[in-house]
C-alpha cells in the first residue's frame, strides 16, 4: 500500500499532496515538512529509499522519491511494495504528466494542481497501484479531458479572455522552470 | 430568470479561478496570510451563490488551500452539492475536494450514499470512475455496507476501466465492512483470471493485500498463483505474486520446495532488477522456511547470495542498498554464505550514504564471531570518532552495544575489553545513548561476577574524573553513565582499591549539578562506600572519625537539594552517619553493623518479570475488595448498578488461600525444575566449553592504527591495548595448545595416526576470564509463553476470515433490491463455492440456471464446468500443466472442505518423484507398497480424460464422477500413506482437530466378505447429483502370491435396490471387475446402485467369481458377501449455518426422536468425530458439552441432531423429516458407539 504521495519543490513549498490514510491538515503540514527536511539533505547521487520519517509510519514504511530539477516526488509506502517497483511508477507517472502537459514545468504543477491530481487518480487509487501502462493512462486522461471540453469546462471562453486581460498587468511571468533532463535513467529495469 | 444567468456570468467574469488565486498568492508574498483570508471570505460568499459553476470553482480553490494547510472542512456540505452535479465537470471537482478532505468523522458523508450509488451506476464510465476513486479516499464502514453490493455487481462491468477500479476498491470495502469479504470473494477469485491484464493486477493487487495481513487463509490459492505465476509476464503482477509466496511460504514449507525451482530459473533469466530483488527475497524466505536440514539447497543460497554481491558492487545506491536489505534476511538462517562477504560489507561502511551505511551496520550485527569481534568493534569506534552528524554516530553507538550484548554477550571473550570499549563510549560528544551505556556498565557488573573488580576499578576512575563528564552542558545524555558509576562502586565496594578517595570523588560540591536521581544514587551508594571504609578502618579509628566528619560535612549540601528523592535519602543517611559518629566517640564497634545495613546481593530482574507473575488461583481482580455500595445508593449511576447485578456471581468463586507451606513447596519444585532445566544458565562453573585441540588464531589481523583519541581520561585503558593483549593472550593460547597437541601428536603418532587439525572454530577462543553470565530471575510458576503483543486496533485483524467454507444465506450482502426474487438456498445447497450473488444484471440468467438446477443439476454444473476451462488458458502440450489443472478445477468445484486436502496433493505430487517419495519412505516404513502402483495407474488414465475432456462435453458427467473418484481415492492413498491426514474427509473435524487432541485414526471401509485369496472391504457413499443412487467402493486385496483375474460382481438385485448394468444387459448379469489384481495388491472399484426408498436399511447378496491363476495352473474361485445398506450410507456430509439450521428447527415440520447413549468414555470431539466420519453429519456449532449436527439424505431429508454429553452418558436428541429414517440412522450410530 501507499500511504502517501508528495510533490514539493527544492524549497519545501507542497505541489501537490496526497494522503491516503486520514491526517488533520496541520498534521499533514508537519509531515511535509519533515519529510523535505529529510530528503532535501540527501546528496543526489545517494539512494532513493529512505527510513524512518517518524510521523509517516512505523519500521514497515519507507520513503521512496525521486528528485527532478526543482521538485520532489516522494512516496511513502509499506512492506508491500517494491521498492523497485514504486521508483519504477514514480517514472511513469513523471512521463505521464510529461505527455499530458508537454514538457512538463513545476509551473504546470503549480496552475493545474487539478489536473495533476486527476492524472494521478488514474495511476493510484486509494494506496493501490492501479495502471502502470503510460498509454493507457494518458488515454484514458484525455478521454475524460475531451468529456469536460464538451461540457464547456470550469471556465468557459469569457472567462479565459478576462483572465488573459488580468494577466497582462501582472510582472513577470516566471515562465522557464524547465524540469530539464526528465528521463533520468532508470537503472536496468525492464519497461512495466 | 434569464437576466439573473447573464449576470451570474458576468459576475463570474471576475471571480477568481485557480489560476487567479495562485497567481495572487504567488503575488503576495509578504502577506500571503493576510491575502488568503480575503480569498476564503470571497470563497465563502461564492459558495452561497446558486450558480454551481461558481459554487465548482470555488471548491476547486479550497483544495489548492488545502494543500497549503488550510482546514476545509467548513465547506463539506457545498462539496457535496458540487459532487452531486450533473456535470462531469464540476463532479470531478467534488470528488477531488472530497477525497482531500473527507474523513471518517466527516458528517455530511452520511448524505452522499445516494449519490454515489447513482454515480456508480451511470451509464458514462467516468462517471463512475470518479466516484469509485473518490469513494476509494473516503469509505466508512456504512458507505461500505451499503454499497458493497454495487461495488460487487461493478466487477463484472463490461469495461475494464471500471472493472479494474471497482476490483481494486473492494479492499477498502474488506477493510471497513469485513463481512463483505466472503460474499466477494468468489468473484475477486475469479477476476485473477479475467481477460483484461489490468484487472488482472488489480484483482492480484488486493489479493495480496489481503494475504499478507493473514496468509493462512489464502494458501488454497496457493495453485492458482502458480499459474499465473509461470504464466504471467507481468512485471508488476509476478513481483506481487512473488513478495505473496514469500509470505505464504513459511506456513507451508512444501510450497516453499515447489516454488524454488521456478524462481531460480527466474532469477536467471529476468532482465528486470525489481523482479530479480523480488525473487532473490521469496528464495531467501523460502530458505528460511526450509531451514533445518536441507543441504541440497545450498547452491539456490549460493546463488541468492552471488546475485545480491553483484547488487551490492553495482554503482547504482539503489541496488546497493536492496542488495544489504536482502543480504541481512539471508543472515538469519544462514550467517555463514553471508560471512564470506565480510570485505564487502565492511566496504559499505564507508560509503558516503547514510542509508547505506546503516544497512552495512544491520549487517554486521549477524557477522561477529569471537574471532572477529574485536576487530570489527575497534574499525566502528573509528568511524564514530570520525563521522559528522549525531545521528549516525548515535546509531553506530547503539550497534556497537548491540553487537556486544547479543544473544547473551556471545561472542565476548574479553569483558575487560568491553568495559573500557563502554568508557571510551562515554566521551562521545553530545550522544542521546548514556542510559544504553549506563545500562550496559550495569549488566554486564551485576551479571559477569568476574569482571566486577576491573569494573569497579573503572568506575572509580569515571568518577574521579566526572568533571570531564559534566564540564559541558551541552552533554547532559552522558552524565547517566555516572549513575551506573556510582551504583557499581557503591554495591561492589569491596573490589575497591581506595575506597575512600571514590567516597570524596563522590561527595564533591560540583555533583550537585547533576540530574537528581544520579545524584540520588551518588547519596546511597556514598553510604555504602562508608561502610566500606569503616570497615577497612575498623583498626584505625581515627581514620573511621575522620571519614565520619567528611560525611557529616558534605552531606548537608544534598538535603538542601531541591529534588526530593535526593533530600531524603540524604537527610536518613546524614542522621544515621551523626548517630554512627556519637557511637564511634563512645569506642564502639560499628563497622560490622553498618555493613550489615548494605548485606545481600541484588539479583538481575527480568524485564518481563512483572508480567510473567501468573495470577494465583482464586485472585479474582474484577471482584469487590470490599463490599460495594449499597443498591439503594448507586441508582443513580448507571455503571454501578450493573456492577452490583454482576457482584453476586463473582462471591460464589471461593478464594483459596495460598499459605506459607504451598509457597515453600512450590518454590522447591521451581528449584528442582531449574536444576534440571538445561537451558537455565546457573551461577555454577563455566558455562563456556574449552576445546583443547585446536591451532592458533595466526591469521587474525592485526590493525596497527594509531588512534588520535579527542578526549583521553587519565588513568583509563584505551580498548585498542586490549585487542593486543588479547591478541597476545590468544596467541599465548595457541602455544600452550600446541605443546599439547604435539604432545598428543606423538602420542598419537604411536598408534600410527595423524590427526588433522581443522580450521580454527569459534569456540576454540578461550574467554579471558571465566565468565559466569547470570540469568536473569523470573518469578515463581512464569509463564513460558510469550503472548504476542498484537494490535488489537489493527484493522485487518477482522479480515481473518476462513474463505473456504461455503457462504451462509445469512451472509449475502444487503441488497435494496430483488431480495424477495432470491431463490433460497436449501441449507448448506451443495457446498460448491459458487455463491448466488444478488446481482440485478444476471438476474435472469440465474433464474433459469435454478431452474435447471432442480432438474438437471448435473448439466449446469458440467456446463458451468466447461466455462470455467474456457477461463483457464493452458498448453495444450504441457501435461503437468493439465493434471495441475485437473486438480484446480477440483478444488474449485469440489465440497470446500477438502480444500486443504488438494492443496495438500498438489503440494505433494509435484515433490513426490524425489524428496517426498524418500520421505515417505524413509519415515513411515509401514506404508502398504501396494498403495503405490495403484497411484500410478490412477494418474494415467487421468490425464487421457481430461484430453477428452475437452473434446467431448457430453462425457462430462462420466468424468465428474472419475474426478470424485479419484479424490476419493486420493483420500484413500492418503489414508493409508499418512495418519494424520485421515480425516479430512470431513472439514468440521478437522476444525476440531486443530483446537483438541489429535483423533485416533478412522476408516469407514468396512468387511465386506474374505476368503484364502481376496479380502474386500467396501463403503457406501449417497451420489450427491442423483437423488436415487449410491455409489459402492469395493476395495479388493489379493493375498495371494498368484494373479486374480477375470473378476466378476454379481448382486440379487432386490426391489428396492438395483445394481446399475449397462445398458442391454439383463438384470442378472455380472459386472467384469476393470482391473487384474498381482500379487499383494489392492485396488478399488466402484459400482453404482439404483435405490428407491432410503428409509430402511437393506441388505443385498452377491458374488464374486474370479480365476486364480498360478504359474503352472488357474482356478475358478468364488466369494459370497452380503452388501448392507445402511441407513447412514444415504447421508451425505452436508454443512450448515447455525441461522439456517435454526430456522430448519423453527418449521416444525420435523418429527423427534431420542436415544441414549451410556457408558461412552471417549472425550466429546472424538464422539462427535465418529460421528461425523461414520455416519456423514457436519457440526453446526458446538459450546461445551453440547453440539448440533446436521445431515442431509440423497433424497433431501433433513437430519438434525442436538448431542450433549455428561458424566459419560451421551444423549442425543434427533429430528427428521422422515421419523423412520432417523430411527434407523439413530440405532446404527448406537451401533458405532457400541462397537468401541
Amino acid at each position: 500500500m501507499i500511504k502517501a504521495i508528495l510533490i514539493f519543490n527544492n524549497h519545501g513549498k507542497p505541489r501537490l499532496i496526497r494522503f491516503y490514510q486520514y491526517f488533520a491538515e496541520d498534521m499533514q503540514q508537519q509531515i511535509i515538512r519533515e519529510t523535505f527536511h529529510l530528503v532535501s539533505k540527501r546528496d543526489d547521487n545517494v539512494c532513493n529509499f529512505l527510513e524512518g520519517g517518524s510521523l509517516i509510519g512505523g519500521s514497515d514504511y519507507k520513503l521512496i522519491y525521486r528528485h527532478y530539477a526543482t521538485l520532489y516526488f516522494v512516496f511513502c509506502v509499506d512492506s508491500s511494495e517494491s521498492e523497485l517497483g514504486i521508483l519504477d511508477l514514480i517514472q511513469v507517472f513523471v512521463e505521464t504528466l510529461d505527455k499530458c502537459f508537454e514538457n512538463v514545468c513545476e509551473l504546470d504543477l503549480i496552475f493545474h494542481m487539478d489536473k495533476v491530481h486527476c492524472i494521478l487518480q488514474e495511476v493510484v487509487m486509494g494506496g493501490m497501484v492501479l495502471e502502470t501502462n503510460m498509454n493507457e493512462i494518458v488515454a484514458q486522461v484525455e478521454m475524460q479531458n475531451r468529456m469536460e471540453k464538451s461540457e464547456g469546462g470550469l471556465s468557459a471562453a469569457p472567462a479565459r479572455a478576462v483572465s488573459a486581460v488580468k494577466n497582462m498587468n501582472l510582472p513577470e511571468m516566471p515562465r522557464n522552470i524547465n524540469i530539464g533532463d526528465i528521463n533520468i535513467k532508470v537503472p536496468s529495469l525492464s519497461p512495466f | 430568470m434569464a437576466l439573473k444567468i447573464v449576470k451570474g456570468s458576468i459576475d463570474r467574469m471576475f471571480d477568481k479561478n485557480l489560476q487567479d488565486l495562485v497567481r495572487g498568492i504567488r503575488n503576495h508574498k509578504e502577506d500571503e496570510a493576510k491575502y488568503i483570508s480575503i480569498c476564503i471570505d470571497e470563497i465563502k460568499s461564492e459558495l452561497k451563490q446558486d450558480n454551481i459553476a461558481v459554487k465548482a470553482n470555488a471548491v476547486c480553490k479550497l483544495t489548492y488551500l488545502q494543500m497549503l494547510g488550510y482546514d476545509v472542512s467548513w465547506a463539506a456540505f457545498n462539496i457535496v452539492e458540487v459532487m452531486s452535479s450533473s456535470k462531469f465537470t464540476f463532479k470531478r471537482i467534488g470528488y477531488l475536494a472530497a477525497s482531500q478532505c473527507f474523513h471518517e468523522g466527516t458528517d455530511v458523508i452520511m448524505l452522499t450514499t445516494n449519490q454515489i450509488r447513482k454515480d456508480l451506476s451511470s451509464p458514462n464510465q467516468y462517471d463512475t470512475g470518479v466516484a469509485l476513486t473518490g469513494l476509494s479516499c473516503f469509505v466508512t464502514p456504512d458507505l461500505a455496507r451499503d454499497l458493497a453490493n454495487d461495488i460487487m455487481t461493478l466487477m463484472s462491468h463490461t469495461k475494464p476501466y471500471i472493472r479494474k477500479k471497482a476490483v481494486l476498491i473492494m479492499y477498502k470495502v474488506f477493510l471497513k465492512y469485513p463481512e463483505s469479504l466472503r460474499p466477494a470473494f468468489p468473484r475477486l477469485k475469479e477476476k485473477l483470471e479475467d481477460p483484461d491484464p489490468g484487472v488482472q493486477s488489480a484483482a492480484v493487487n488486493v489479493i495480496c493485500e489481503l494475504a499478507r495481513r493473514n496468509p493462512k487463509n489464502y494458501l488454497s490459492l496457493a495453485p492458482l498463483f502458480f499459474k499465473l505465476m509461470t504464466s504471467s509476464t507481468n512485471n508488476w503482477v509476478l513481483i506481487k505474486i512473488i513478495k505473496l509466496f514469500g509470505a505464504l511460504t513459511p506456513l507451508e514449507p512444501r510450497l516453499g520446495k515447489k516454488l524454488i525451482e521456478p524462481l531460480t530459473n527466474l532469477i536467471h533469466s529476468t532482465s528486470a532488477m525489481s523482479l530479480l530483488y523480488e525473487c532473490v527475497n521469496t528464495v531467501i524466505a523460502v530458505l528460511i522456511s526450509l531451514s533445518s536440514g536441507m543441504p541440497n539447497h545450498s547452491a539456490s543460497i549460493q546463488l541468492c547470495v552471488q546475485k545480491l554481491r553483484i547488487l551490492i558492487e553495482d554503482s547504482d545506491q539503489n541496488l546497493k542498498y536492496l542488495g544489504l536489505l536482502a543480504m541481512s534476511k539471508i543472515l538469519k538462517t544462514h550467517p555463514k554464505s553471508v560471512q564470506s562477504h565480510k570485505d564487502l560489507i565492511l566496504q559499505c561502511l564507508d560509503d558516503k550514504d547514510e542509508s547505506i551505511r546503516l544497512r552495512a551496520l544491520d549487517l554486521l550485527y549477524g557477522m561477529v564471531s569471537k574471532k572477529n569481534l574485536m576487530e570489527i568493534v575497534k574499525k566502528l569506534m573509528l568511524h564514530v570518532d570520525k563521522a559528522e552528524g549525531t545521528t549516525y554516530r548515535d546509531e553506530l553507538l547503539t550497534k556497537i552495544i548491540d553487537i556486544c550484548s547479543q544473544s547473551n554477550y556471545q561472542y565476548i571473550t574479553n569483558f575487560e575489553w568491553y568495559i573500557s570499549i563502554l568508557v571510551e563510549l562515554t566521551r562521545l560528544e553530545g550522544t542521546r545513548h548514556g542510559h544504553l551505556i549506563a545500562s550496559q556498565m550495569l549488566d554486564v557488573a551485576i551479571r559477569v561476577k568476574a569482571i566486577r573488580g576491573f569494573a569497579v576499578a573503572q568506575m572509580a576512575t569515571l568518577l574521579d574524573n566526572a568533571h570531564l563528564l559534566t564540564g559541558n552542558t551541552q552533554r547532559n545524555g552522558i552524565c547517566e553513565v555516572l549513575y551506573a558509576a556510582a551504583w557499581i562502586c557503591g554495591e561492589f565496594s569491596e573490589h575497591l582499591e581506595d575506597p575512600k578517595q571514590t567516597l570524596e570523588a563522590m561527595l564533591r560540591p560540583k555533583v550537585a549539578t547533576l540530574p537528581g536521581h544520579i545524584q540520588a544514587v551518588y547519596v546511597q551508594n556514598a553510604a555504602k562506600l562508608f561502610a566500606t571504609v569503616l570497615r577497612s578502618q575498623e583498626s584505625a579509628p581515627e581514620a573511621a572519625q575522620e571519614t565520619s566528619q567528611l560525611m557529616i560535612e558534605r552531606l548537608p549540601l544534598f538535603v538542601q537539594s531541591a529534588n526530593l528523592e535526593v533530600q531524603e535519602r540524604a537527610s536518613c543517611i546524614l542522621q544515621l552517619v551523626k548517630y554512627i559518629q556519637k557511637l564511634q566517640q563512645k569506642d564502639v564497634e560499628v563497622a560490622e553493623e553498618v555493613t550489615a545495613l548494605f548485606a545481600g546481593e541484588l539479583n538481575p530482574v527480568a524485564p518481563k518479570a512483572q508480567k510473567k507473575v501468573p495470577i494465583p488461583e482464586g485472585l479474582d481482580l474484577d471482584a469487590w475488595i470490599n463490599e460495594p455500595p449499597s443498591e439503594s445508593e448507586s441508582e443513580d449511576e448507571k455503571p454501578k448498578a450493573v456492577f452490583a447485578r454482576e457482584e453476586p456471581k463473582h462471591t460464589r468463586s471461593r478464594h483459596t488461600e495460598v499459605d506459607e507451606k504451598e509457597l515453600a513447596k512450590r518454590r522447591e519444585a521451581r528449584k528442582q525444575e531449574q536444576a534440571n532445566n538445561p537451558f537455565y544458565i546457573k551461577a555454577s562453573p563455566s558455562s563456556q566449553k574449552v576445546y583443547q585441540d585446536a591451532p592458533g588464531v595466526e591469521h587474525i589481523p592485526v590493525v596497527q592504527i594509531d588512534l588520535s583519541v579527542p578526549l583521553k581520561v587519565p588513568g583509563l585503558p584505551l580498548s585498542d591495548q586490549y585487542v593486543k593483549m588479547e591478541e597476545e593472550r590468544r596467541q599465548k593460547d595457541k602455544d600452550d595448545k600446541k605443546k599439547k597437541e604435539k604432545k598428543r601428536k606423538r602420542e598419537k603418532r604411536g598408534r600410527g595416526r595423524q590427526v588433522d587439525s581443522g580450521p580454527e572454530s569459534e569456540e576454540d577462543i578461550t574467554p579471558a576470564q571465566q565468565v559466569d553470565i547470570m540469568t536473569e530471575e523470573m518469578p515463581e510458576n512464569a509463564l513460558p509463553s510469550d503472548d504476542d503483543d498484537k494490535d488489537p486496533n489493527d484493522p485487518h485483524k477482522a479480515l481473518d476470515i476462513d474463505l473456504d467454507k461455503p457462504l451462509a444465506d445469512s451472509e449475502q450482502l444487503p441488497t435494496r433490491t430483488h431480495r424477495s426474487a432470491e431463490v433460497l438456498k436449501s441449507p448448506g445447497g451443495d457446498g460448491d463455492g459458487e455463491t448466488i450473488t444478488p446481482e440485478p444484471k444476471k438476474k435472469t440468467r440465474k433464474d433459469k440456471k435454478e431452474k435447471k438446477k432442480v432438474k438437471d443439476k448435473e448439466r449446469t454444473r458440467s456446463a458451468e464446468d466447461k466455462k470455467n476451462k474456457k477461463k483457464h488458458k493452458h498448453d495444450p502440450e504441457e501435461e503437468e500443466a493439465k493434471i495441475e489443472e485437473a486438480i484446480t478445477l477440483v478444488n474449485a468445484e469440489e465440497a470446500q472442505p477438502t480444500a486443504a486436502a488438494d492443496l495438500d496433493f498438489w503440494l505433494t505430487t509435484d515433490a513426490a518423484p524425489s524428496s517426498a517419495q524418500e520421505a515417505v519412505a524413509a519415515t513411515i516404513p509401514e506404508v502398504p507398497i501396494e498403495a503405490e502402483p495403484s497411484e500410478v495407474k490412477e494418474v494415467e488414465p487421468e490425464e487421457m480424460k481430461s484430453k477428452h475432456k475437452k473434446k467431448k462435453p457430453k462425457k462430462e458427467k462420466e468424468e465428474m464422477e472419475r474426478e470424485k473418484k479419484k479424490k476419493k481415492k486420493r483420500h484413500h492413498h492418503h489414508r493409508s500413506e499418512r495418519a494424520e491426514t485421515e480425516s479430512v474427509q470431513n472439514g468440521t473435524m478437522e476444525e476440531e482437530e486443530e483446537e483438541e487432541e489429535p483423533l485416533p485414526p478412522m476408516s469407514n471401509y468396512g468387511l465386506l466378505a474374505e476368503n484364502d485369496y481376496i479380502k474386500m472391504v467396501y463403503d457406501i457413499q449417497g451420489n450427491l447429483q442423483d437423488g436415487s443412487q449410491v455409489v459402492v467402493s469395493i476395495i479388493f486385496q489379493n493375498k495371494t502370491s498368484s494373479v486374480l483375474k477375470s473378476m466378476e460382481f454379481n448382486v440379487l438385485d432386490s426391489l428396492n435396490s438395483k445394481l446399475e448394468r449397462p445398458e442391454g444387459a439383463s438384470p442378472h448379469d455380472a459386472l467384469s471387475v476393470p482391473f487384474q489384481l498381482p500379487p499383494e495388491v489392492s485396488n478399488e472399484a466402484r459400482f453404482v446402485f439404483a435405490v428407491q426408498s432410503i428409509v430402511m436399511p437393506q441388505k443385498l447378496k452377491g458374488t464374486l467369481t474370479f480365476i486364480v491363476k498360478t504359474d503352472d495352473s488357474s482356478t475358478h474361485e468364488k466369494l459370497d458377501f452380503k452388501l448392507h445398506f445402511t441407513c447412514t450410507s444415504y447421508l451425505i456430509t452436508t454443512p450448515c449455518y447455525s441461522d439456517a439450521y435454526a430456522k430448519l428447527l423453527e418449521s416444525g415440520d420435523l418429527k423427534s426422536s431420542s436415544l441414549k447413549l451410556e457408558g461412552v468414555t471417549m472425550p466429546f470431539h472424538h464422539s462427535l468425530a465418529r460421528i461425523c466420519f461414520h455416519h456423514h453429519f457436519s457440526v453446526v456449532e458446538r459450546v461445551d458439552s453440547c453440539a448440533s449436527m446436521y445431515s442431509r439424505s440423497i433424497q433431501g431429508h433433513h437430519v438434525c441432531l442436538l448431542v450433549k454429553t455428561a458424566d459419560e452418558t451421551v444423549s442425543i436428541d434427533a429430528k427428521c423429516d422422515e421419523l423412520m429414517l432417523l430411527e434407523n440412522v439413530l440405532d446404527e450410530i448406537k451401533q458405532t458407539f457400541s462397537q468401541s
